[in-house]
């Protein structure tokens, strides 16, 4: 059997950026669009009077986005190279769906941010790069796409790559993390096979930096952490007196003989089985999902958390990011149910601290309100304690949502702690 | 880094996990294909060594191969699990439904699917959808909610972040879950492989007699046979899908096995539901408008 990675990455960039054909050409090129998908595109190109198959259709799923020629909602799409699989989420591009980039971004490993190469960087490419640097993507590929209709000039791609590089380091991305392609997503230039018509780019193709890029791994390194999910009683003969907590390891690392403690209670016990249905584990990392037994007959149950080296912080007031993503806006002294591991607790958020303006990168003090789509600080209050660790920690742990108790929308999405570095500013004023 | 398939597996039992404490009544719909067989399987592996705290749902066209309805109960026996089934022949008898001009009873699944979640008070239903099936999937998140009429109202689809699954709903809504979201077809092939899981004979070669209807290859059962014209030759196939008898074809193929299966799947050059689904040709949009009326 062959023996693959899997890459998580998400797509982002404004209207008519090309995103959609970027996305089909690499599905096309990589030859994961099939004969039946390939027809019905064909079809459905000619029955808008198109002379050449619109990419884009492989992946605009919805009637409505058909029809309008826009992406609407994230879509997802797979494909494998023999050294990577990828789930790639397409995020759209209107202001609007904003919220649809952060759900696609908030399980990114790596992001492609595209702009159209005779526009440059424009304000819906600096929301985004902000999304995504709060939400902690490690890895941006600027695509500039459209190199073509610039008559594939090198000066025009520096210009952009140098202007987007300036927005993405004062977000807090190191120059290396960053990787700016010219592509032309129409034709298929750099997008997996080498343009002859961009002979001053050396860089590598789209797909092959893709495919080669070091993947941020999960924090096998951090401090264990483990959401309890589910208690497991057989309550059988065989299994008179198993009791098991399952759970996925969020962070770091779990052996047998480990010293652990349940949080919030703050129980201490030990390690002393790590199970499967396909037997005992002697350790197992993060993005496992196992069964762990104690050594103690204590109380631990669907909302605890099992840890073991620097304990996560304990408490019932945090001072939280989010990105605000309903459609009235968030007022302070409002009512929320928090999601957060495998804990729901009431709340309220009691004061809003600033909002971020992701065009200047600069806050505005204690606002009024928080739109659809914006971001800001603000102090959380729960009717109980989690124990929670800082975004920039760890991702899994670090992260909640915001849950409308009378309709259960999703509200928000909430990062502990102050993710992007130009919040760091207001801290010290 | 892990390999894809314990990637994938991890995600689907936290999936799985996450239902069992977030939710009153699930249940498993299981058709006794591959996908919903996988399903089984890893909700097995989730609550190992207790039993799988839910049961199982199976809406029965009539028109299902006999292999596969044998292999349902057997499942089922196995795990001791419970199973409802939910029949459209017995809302055909009783006049609630009408058999449709052209025999399709795929369509006709929705009712039976909606009443049998409202009576048994269900407020959660795993399905084994993947996203990489077809487009209007591809924008269904793993926690779907439904309204009280079983909808699926694409424009008001909740921000699904990172893995925090939101399934709150209220009363009468339920939510649709998909824990297969992010598996290909060859993924759940290679996985077949690696836990050695058993599939109905009819996902391997076999001879068959077959007849030819919109570039298919049906055959003839319950569900009707070939019409004047249609001329039946026994060749050997086997299913890529299995569903209703009327609408699902067999490919010709000498994959004996899943070794063979998989290098089939590798290198074709049709998606799976292109190449023996009749209900998924009816238009562009045809998933999508049948997922809006609540189906699976």
């Amino acid at each position: 059997m062959s023996h693959t990675e899997l890459l998580r990455l998400a797509t982002a960039g404004s209207v008519d950026d090309g995103k959609s054909t970027l996305v089909g050409r690499l599905l096309y090129d990589t030859k994961s669009v099939l004969a039946d998908q390939m027809d019905a595109v064909l079809r459905a190109s000619v029955d808008r009077g198109m002379a050449t198959p619109d990419l884009s259709l492989l992946v605009d799923g919805l009637r409505s986005e058909r029809a309008q020629g826009i992406t609407i909602d994230v879509a997802y799409r797979y494909f494998a190279t023999p050294r990577r699989s990828f789930v790639l989420a397409d995020t759209p591009g209107h202001v609007q769906y904003t919220r649809n980039t952060v759900t696609g971004a908030s399980t990114a490993q790596l992001a492609v941010l595209l702009v159209d190469a005779r526009k440059g960087v424009v304000a819906q490419t600096r929301r985004h790069a902000a999304v995504l640097a709060l939400l902690g993507v490690p890895r941006l590929v600027l695509a500039v796409n459209k190199i073509d209709l610039v008559g594939f000039a090198e000066s025009a791609f520096r210009l952009i790559a140098k202007d987007f590089m300036v927005h993405a380091i004062a977000l807090g991305y190191a120059e290396a993390d960053v990787t700016a392609i010219p592509v032309s997503a129409l034709d298929g230039d750099n997008v997996v096979d080498r343009s002859a018509r961009t002979p001053w780019y050396t860089g590598p193709t789209l797909l092959s930096f893709l495919e080669t890029v070091p993947v941020a791994p999960d924090p096998h390194d951090a401090p264990f952490r483990f959401p309890v999910q589910y208690v497991i009683r057989p309550r059988t003969p065989e299994h008179a007196d198993y009791r098991g907590y399952a759970g996925q390891i969020a962070a770091g690392t779990v052996a047998v003989g480990d010293d652990v403690v349940v949080l919030p209670a703050g129980r201490v016990s030990r390690v002393t089985r790590i199970d499967t249905m396909d037997g005992p584990l002697p350790r197992a990392g993060a993005g496992r999902s196992v069964t762990l037994l104690l050594s103690d007959d204590i109380d631990v149950g669907r909302g605890d958390v099992i840890v073991a080296g620097t304990p996560p912080r304990v408490a019932d007031e945090w001072d939280t990011t989010v990105c605000w993503l309903a459609e009235h806006p968030l007022q302070a002294g409002v009512q929320v149910l928090v999601k957060h591991g495998t804990r729901t607790v009431r709340g309220t958020v009691t004061e809003i601290v600033s909002r971020f303006d992701e065009q200047a990168l600069g806050t505005e003090d204690a606002p009024v309100s928080l739109q659809l789509n914006e971001i800001g600080r603000v102090r959380l209050l729960l009717a109980a304690p989690v124990a929670a660790d800082d975004y920039v920690d760890s991702r899994r742990t670090g992260s909640l949502v915001l849950i409308d108790p009378s309709d259960g929308g999703t509200l928000a999405a909430g990062l502990v702690g102050a993710p992007l570095p130009s919040f760091d500013a207001v801290d010290q004023r | 880094m892990p390999d894809n398939l314990d990637t994938l597996e991890s995600e689907a039992i936290h999936i799985v996990r996450e239902v069992a404490g977030e939710f009153d009544r699930p249940v498993i719909l299981f058709s006794g294909g591959k996908d919903s067989t996988l399903l089984v399987h890893l909700a097995v592996k989730a609550f190992w060594p207790a039993v799988v705290p839910f049961p199982l749902l199976h809406v029965d066209t009539g028109h299902n191969f006999g292999e596969v309805i044998a292999f349902r109960d057997r499942i089922a026996r196995r795990h001791g699990l419970r199973l409802v089934v939910a029949r459209v022949q017995d809302y055909i008898d009783d006049g609630r439904l009408a058999e449709r001009p052209d025999g399709l009873r795929n369509p006709l699944q929705t009712m039976p699917l909606l009443d049998a979640i409202n009576t048994n008070k269900f407020d959660a239903v795993f399905g084994g959808g993947r996203r990489d099936e077809e487009r209007a999937r591809a924008k269904e998140r793993i926690f779907s909610v439904r309204n009280a009429f079983g909808q699926w109202e694409p424009r008001r689809q909740r921000p699904e972040l990172w893995n925090l699954y939101n399934g709150r709903h209220r009363p009468g809504e339920h939510v649709r879950v998909f824990p297969l979201s992010n598996w290909t077809e060859l993924d759940v092939w290679r996985y077949i492989e690696r836990e050695r899981i058993e599939l109905p004979s009819i996902y391997y070669a076999h001879r068959r007699n077959v007849f030819e209807r919109d570039g298919m290859l049906l055959t003839s059962g319950p569900w009707g046979a070939a019409r004047p014209g249609e001329e039946v030759r026994e060749l050997t196939v086997r299913y890529r899908t299995v569903g209703d008898g009327s609408c699902t074809g067999a490919v010709e193929s000498m994959a004996t096995d899943v070794a063979d299966v998989i290098a089939e799947v590798a290198a074709s050059r049709l998606t799976e539901r292109g190449a023996t689904r009749a209900d998924d040709r009816m238009s562009e949009a045809s998933m999508e408008d049948r997922k809006r009326e609540g189906y699976f």
